[in-house]
């Protein structure tokens, strides 16, 4: 049986890298006494799979991985031994059975959702509400990305599907998440800011991932839903 | 659970794994600080990865935590990167659990285990603002306590330590929180809490007691400084090992340490009293933990921290008696399960193969010999009781098991040791290899070959060992002896099936001088830290000059530590200290290695070495032929 555990991580948890997390997870579905599937092989491992690393740093509401059991009580029982076992600050929110056919965590991303908003005191001086809906007409949004091969320039307009910005709370914004085309909350605001001839300091945004979404339409017409959308359990 | 961290989220972002430093990991243990009356700080002076792998700390951590007065939290060497960052920002070292400072604590405890950290011990005291020597220390200070392996032979960091604690730690931390609540609340000072402290039993404080040398630079007296205070120290040591603390959850790191597994003691103590071995000394007598209780433990640790290993612990694991009862028990309960054995310190022979067979997978493992010197005659000088033939006879099995890979480890620098003795090395290895080739029929060989892979460290003679009247190789002794294994190794018939690796030997001989040191060594390891040397475990950052430089321009030289031979009348700088085993059976057994007598094990035969003075463990049972 598969099952899609969807969990939020906040606090001092957000400075513990994504393979930490996943040896973390492996550790507490043995705490939990959970029926999980091994693979096979002379050193089997538990069959897992996330959906989408998150940057050291960064918080979520929105995490995902797949597990295979064995046996299942309930969703609600894996999901209450989970968090029995959990620490704080890694919560699990629901979990999901899948049906059997169901594609992998991983290769069903096609979007996340944001908010970013600044750091006290590190916030730039553009007036940002003025600025944006010129930002995002531009025919391109063209950024920078340097790597240690060099510097490549890539158009993230395509990958933005919606980019709002409030006042109080920062921005708000749905991205491409896809591997190979996924884009970073960062990504857009160092484009916007060097539109118009600033840069982003250091450190400056706090970051916290809402949630991770798939898209259960076709590639012209979109239609993105979470992870744990009900179109996408066995019921369903 | 804490979300207030001491560190900003910028020198989180900036850091090397910054998981070493927000605590937070499952089993941490968290209290209200306002209902606690003891504030204790345990620390390993090394990094995360390496002292969370640390099962006496996992103890001592669970045991005062089961004290509803006392709230025990960690500490560990800030790595390189935060190291330079908290001194530029003056942070002040900060505790794991409430991310508060060291310095507001009542006790920081540091365990000593090996000499290579002794400068680590004075960057703890250093980021955490507490002066480094205990004679500068305030009403404001934490009481600085040490304990572990290296602090039998306390006199090198005696400056740095308010008190030691020799031995185990289970039995005398009780009394001593209970004499510090005690003093506290009648408001009595430091100097008088520690003068109370020193008539606790095991509890040494440095600064109560005077030694004076001669012009030799031998040691002429070593006495308290009151006659109310004991003359020598007698360890302390849990006689009840099945029914004593023991971590039952112990703390799972984030990150991947060293040891990222559930570690199951199975017993303290070796009966095999090999000479050089300080372990095998410094624990006696053996005591064997229930096999019961063993059982119950790894079931219980397994589940209360979801590894998916869990390996015995011991120093000789084969000499535990009902080893094929807890294996049985382990195979049966982890396979189901997916978790891994591991069994260190096994003797290879036909049990062990066959439990190896078990719970490895054969083509990935390697089978480890640990023969220790090249020759039968030097083998007996060390009391090593391996011989070739059972060397021989164990990879012979172990080939037609299956195994193809052999690692082999070697000292060189013994006593005694000749140029014929190392070339034994050589020989051995080659005719490992040769057992392969008759052993194993052509067609059947993996990948057509066996791989050796021998390596060899460099002697270090420890106190309280028959050793520690030996002298130690110089660097270039060592290295010459590592010359002549190489190219002996390369004369053999087999050499290609033979792979050599041999360590560092600046390190070895710092070790050397610090191992049978005494307390001027002190204004040593201080200079040195001054000038920038910590880390000195990590060979990257081991500075071998400026410790050489330091201790000349102290007036001190390393040959008297290390090659100087040492005469029979002589009194250590430990001496004070009563590990249990007494000077007169270490002296017995230094005589007999020089006449190339063996001394049996302790199951089979008592050597008197003074450890049945604590009533229990093997003095008390049967001998057998074991």
């Amino acid at each position: 049986m598969k099952l899609r555990v969807k969990f939020s991580k906040h606090g001092a948890i957000r400075f513990i890298g994504h393979l930490d997390v996943m040896r973390f997870f492996q550790k507490a579905i043995r705490r939990a006494e959970i029926d999980v599937t091994y693979s096979q092989g002379f050193s089997p491992h538990q069959i897992m799979s996330f959906a989408q690393p998150l940057s050291v740093g960064h918080e979520s509401n929105g995490e995902y991985m797949d597990i295979q059991v064995n046996s299942l009580v309930s969703c609600e029982d894996v999901k209450n031994r989970l968090n029995a076992v959990s620490v704080e600050g890694i919560q699990v929110l629901s979990v999901i059975e899948l049906p059997e056919d169901a594609t992998i965590a991983m290769a069903s991303v096609a979007a996340a959702r944001y908010t970013v908003a600044f750091r006290e005191g590190r916030e730039p001086k553009l007036d940002i509400p003025n600025v944006l809906t010129e930002f995002l007409a531009q025919e391109q949004i063209l950024y920078t990305k340097e790597s240690k091969k060099g510097s490549r320039e890539m158009d993230l307009k395509p990958g933005i599907y919606e980019l709002n910005y409030e006042p109080r709370k920062g921005f708000l914004m749905l991205l491409d998440a896809a591997s190979g085309s996924n884009i970073k909350p960062s990504q857009v605001i160092e484009a916007l800011l060097a539109n118009y001839g600033e840069e982003l300091q250091e450190n400056a945004l706090l970051v916290t991932r809402e949630d991770t979404y798939t898209n259960i339409g076709s590639e012209e017409e979109p239609k993105l839903v979470p992870l744990d959308h009900p179109t996408l359990t066995k019921e369903a | 659970m804490n979300n207030h961290l001491a560190l900003s989220d910028d020198i989180l972002m900036k850091i090397e794994k910054p998981a070493r430093y927000i605590g937070n990991e499952v089993n941490a243990v968290y209290k209200d600080k306002s209902k606690v009356e003891v504030r204790f700080c345990m620390c390993f002076p090394d990094v995360y990865e390496i002292g969370m792998s640390h099962l006496g700390i996992q103890i001592i951590y669970d045991m005062l935590n089961r004290f509803d007065d006392v709230w025990c939290e960690r500490v560990y060497s800030p790595w390189l990167d935060l190291d330079a960052i908290m001194r530029e920002e003056k942070i002040p070292l900060f505790a794991l659990e409430s991310q508060e400072p060291v310095k507001d604590f009542d006790f920081l405890g540091i365990t000593v285990q090996y000499e290579m950290c002794y400068t680590n011990i004075l960057q703890v005291l250093d980021l955490a603002g507490i002066p480094l020597l205990t004679k500068d220390r305030t009403e404001e200070d934490p009481i600085v306590i040490g304990g572990g392996p290296c602090t039998y032979n306390p006199e090198p960091i005696a400056d740095f330590f308010d008190i030691f604690y020799i031995g185990e730690g289970e039995t005398q931390y009780r009394r001593l929180l209970d004499t510090y609540k005690e003093y506290k609340a009648q408001g009595k000072s430091r100097q008088e809490f520690l003068f109370a402290a020193a008539r606790i039993p095991g509890m040494y404080v440095p600064s109560l007691y005077e030694v004076s040398y001669y012009e030799d630079g031998t040691i002429a007296e070593f006495k308290p400084v009151s006659p109310e205070l004991p003359s020598t120290i007698l360890k302390e040591i849990e006689m009840n090992v099945s029914d004593t603390f023991y971590p039952m959850k112990p703390v799972v790191p984030y990150i991947k340490a060293t040891q990222d597994r559930v570690v199951l003691e199975i017993q303290r103590g070796c009966i095999r009293g090999c000479r050089f071995c300080q372990a095998g000394q410094l624990y006696r007598p053996v005591r064997e933990r229930d096999v019961e209780v063993m059982k119950q433990y790894a079931m219980e640790m397994l589940k209360n921290t979801g590894h998916e290993e869990i390996s015995l612990s011991s120093l000789s694991s084969s000499d535990y008696t009902q080893l094929p009862e807890l294996i049985d028990f382990l195979i049966k309960e982890c396979g189901p399960r997916h978790i891994n054995i591991s069994l260190p310190s096994l003797r290879i022979d036909a049990f062990s193969l066959d439990v190896m067979s078990k719970v490895q997978d054969i083509r990935k493992s390697s089978l480890t010999f640990a023969p220790e010197a090249g020759s039968q005659r030097l083998r007996d000088v060390i009391n090593k009781g391996l011989t070739e033939e059972v060397i021989l006879n164990g990879a012979a099995l172990a080939f037609e098991g299956g195994w193809t890979r052999v690692k082999l480890y070697f000292m060189l620098g013994l006593p005694t040791e000749t140029e014929e003795d190392i070339r034994g090395i050589a020989e051995l290895s080659n005719k490992i290899a040769a057992t392969f080739f008759e052993t194993v029929p052509k067609d059947k060989r993996v990948n057509g070959k066996v791989q050796i892979v021998t390596s060899t460290s460099f002697f270090v003679p420890k106190p309280f060992t028959p050793f520690q009247w030996a002298p130690q190789s110089t660097k270039e002794e060592f290295l010459d002896k590592a010359y002549l294994t190489k190219k002996a190794i390369t004369e053999q018939l087999n050499q290609k099936s033979i792979k050599y690796n041999w360590h560092e030997a600046d390190a070895s001989v710092m070790e050397g001088v610090l191992a049978r040191g005494d307390r001027r060594l002190g204004e040593v390891i201080l200079k040195v830290y001054q000038k920038g040397c910590f880390y000195d475990a990590w060979s990257e950052y081991f500075k071998n000059d400026v410790w050489m430089e330091t201790i000349e321009e102290c007036g001190l030289s390393v040959d008297f530590y290390t090659t100087r031979e040492r005469s029979l009348e002589e009194i250590f700088p430990w001496d004070f200290i009563d590990a249990g085993i007494t000077k007169e059976f270490l002296k017995r057994e230094w005589l007999k290695a020089q006449s190339e007598t063996i001394s049996e094990n302790c199951k089979r035969k008592c050597h008197g070495c003074g450890a049945n003075r604590f009533g229990g463990g093997i003095c008390f049972e049967e001998r057998t032929d074991a």
